[in-house]
């Protein structure tokens, strides 16, 4: 697949400079906790300024595999690399711009909304208090909650605090953005717009975004590539079409879960586990 | 055996935090105002029960000094008692227990709660480490309080004991014989002792309870668990370098 067939613009609005969006290489990647192994020989890349949607029952290794793209857990075998760099290493931290969006938010409960983002410039000591300000109200103007600058995480609800911990990543001005269940436990119409606000962003700042999610219709409709994860092992990868027009029962399954409480599911794993 | 596992993992992180949090020494300059937001909530906030702890514990020294002394014909040298157990011993020591169940279990608490919602994760991924935020100005602030607190602790004590020597009927001797011989038997030397000790308690108790509160994995119920153990941690390591630091001055 052509990487730039992905960026449909090249230049980020924060920085004015042409995009720096990376590629992600995932190769073998097996990670055990003690006797129990989350995640079996999972390979695959992203390509730069592609959205790639990682999909699969709870359980089975999502947020691991997310957590081992950031740099913040270690595989127990395989390599994962960001722009060809260990992401594990400070080097790599400082010379890319890995950003995570945490299922909860993550954002720092003693500092307000605005601290909240204001903190990564601050510290990375990109410009003046001035300078930081604007980047920090544009951030939350482009996700719509330039008005909770002054509460507190506590005081926000459940869809604004998946939107603050959004712009807090886009303040650092991306390259590889990671979304970690960005739609969970939210209303139709605000998962709606947040998949929507995961789109857009992907078109204004061509970064790569990787998103770990449940999430169907998201999946199928912002993604440029989706990988089903099943038990620890990736066991498909391809466009939402190609996805679609899939006849594996396990992914036609999970895809389209159909309730039939004449046939329920737990009843016929209770008999295939006593069998 | 898994317990000298557990003791020398502890060990091996806390030298592992220390190290990481010295190599950004050179940000300190930067962290002015969060060096000067853990001054005032080691130094300023812990004031109050280190007066109140420090002047009742001179006031005990001095009746329990009277009371032995006064057979002895001794009276006198109730001052001196005083001066050197508050400088030396009491004033470093209870300082640093309280600096412990005040200070260390909230900074505990608050870098457990971090690290089990994520807080520190986030920080990892924004190429902010947390030693440099979280651990050194901690550490820098509680080097620079423990002295200003030893020499407030000391100071009060003295005075306790001085109101009591006068006020106490069955010891009844004067402030000014009282301080004499507080002044005559308390070196300069006793009271720098001192805050040695007290830097070295006060810096291994933000340290241990830094480590402690980093290295907390699971939910809420491990958050409770990590500020206990980093309590206790804290008084067995204040007990047991007591002992040695002591040694080492003598």
């Amino acid at each position: 697949m052509d990487a730039t067939q992905f960026c449909s613009k090249t230049r980020n609005p924060f920085t004015g400079h042409e995009s720096d969006a990376v590629n992600v290489r995932v190769d073998n990647l097996t990670k055990r906790y003690g006797s129990l192994t989350v995640l079996k020989n999972v390979t695959f890349n992203v390509i730069p300024g592609e959205i790639f949607v990682m999909m699969g029952p709870s359980g089975s290794g999502k947020s691991v595999l997310l957590r081992h793209i950031a740099g913040l857990d270690f595989p127990t075998s395989g390599t994962v690399t960001v722009d060809g760099k260990d992401p594990t290493l400070e080097s790599t931290r400082e010379s890319i711009r890995v950003a995570l969006v945490f299922q909860a938010g993550a954002l720092f409960n003693s500092l307000s909304v605005y601290d909240n983002l204001a903190l990564y410039p601050r510290e990375q000591r990109s410009g003046d208090e001035a300078a930081i300000r604007q980047k920090v109200m544009h951030a939350l103007k482009i996700l719509s909650v330039e008005g909770a600058a002054n509460q507190f995480p506590s005081e926000l609800s459940g869809g604004m605090k998946k939107r603050v911990s959004i712009a807090r990543a886009l303040v650092m001005e991306p390259q590889l953005l990671l979304y970690d269940e960005p739609t969970s436990e939210l209303d139709p119409v605000m998962s709606a717009t947040i998949s929507e606000i995961i789109a857009t962003l992907k078109n204004e700042y061509s970064v790569t975004s990787v998103v770990v999610t449940h999430d169907r219709a998201l999946a199928l409709t912002i993604s440029d590539r989706v990988g089903i994860l099943m038990a620890g092992k990736l066991i498909t990868l391809g466009t939402p079409d190609e996805l679609k027009k899939s006849q594996d029962p396990r992914i036609i399954d999970f895809l389209n879960p159909t309730i039939d409480v004449n046939h329920p599911r737990f009843k016929k794993l209770e008999t295939t586990e006593t069998s | 055996m898994k317990q000298i596992n557990a003791v020398l993992e502890g060990v091996g992180s806390a030298v592992q935090l220390l190290l990481r949090s010295l190599s950004y020494a050179g940000t300190l300059p930067r962290q002015w105002a969060r060096f000067i937001e853990q001054c005032y909530m080691i130094g300023y906030t812990t004031l109050p029960i280190v007066s109140i702890l420090s002047f009742f514990i001179g006031t005990v020294l001095a009746l329990e000094a009277g009371y032995s002394l006064q057979d002895f014909g001794a009276k006198e040298y109730i001052g001196s008692l005083v001066g050197l157990s508050m400088a030396r011993e009491l004033g470093p020591m209870m300082t640093a227990v309280l600096l412990a169940g005040r200070v260390g279990s909230a900074i505990t608490a608050e870098l457990a709660s971090m690290t089990v919602y994520q807080e520190i994760d986030a920080l990892t991924t924004m190429n902010i480490p947390a030693p440099k935020i979280l651990v050194l100005p901690r550490l820098a602030a509680v080097l620079v309080m423990m002295p200003v607190l030893i020499i407030i602790s000391n100071i009060v004590g003295w005075f306790g004991g001085a109101v009591v020597a006068r006020y106490v009927s069955y010891v009844g001797i004067s402030s000014e014989a009282y301080f004499v011989a507080l002044r005559h038997f308390t070196k300069f030397k006793d009271v720098i002792n001192g805050m040695e000790k007290a830097e070295v308690f006060g810096f291994v108790v933000v340290l241990v309870c830094c480590s402690i509160g980093l290295n907390t994995r699971g939910g809420p119920r491990e958050i409770g668990a990590s500020v206990t153990r980093a309590v206790v941690v804290s008084l067995i390591l204040i007990l047991v370098l007591d002992y040695f630091v002591t040694k080492v001055l003598m």
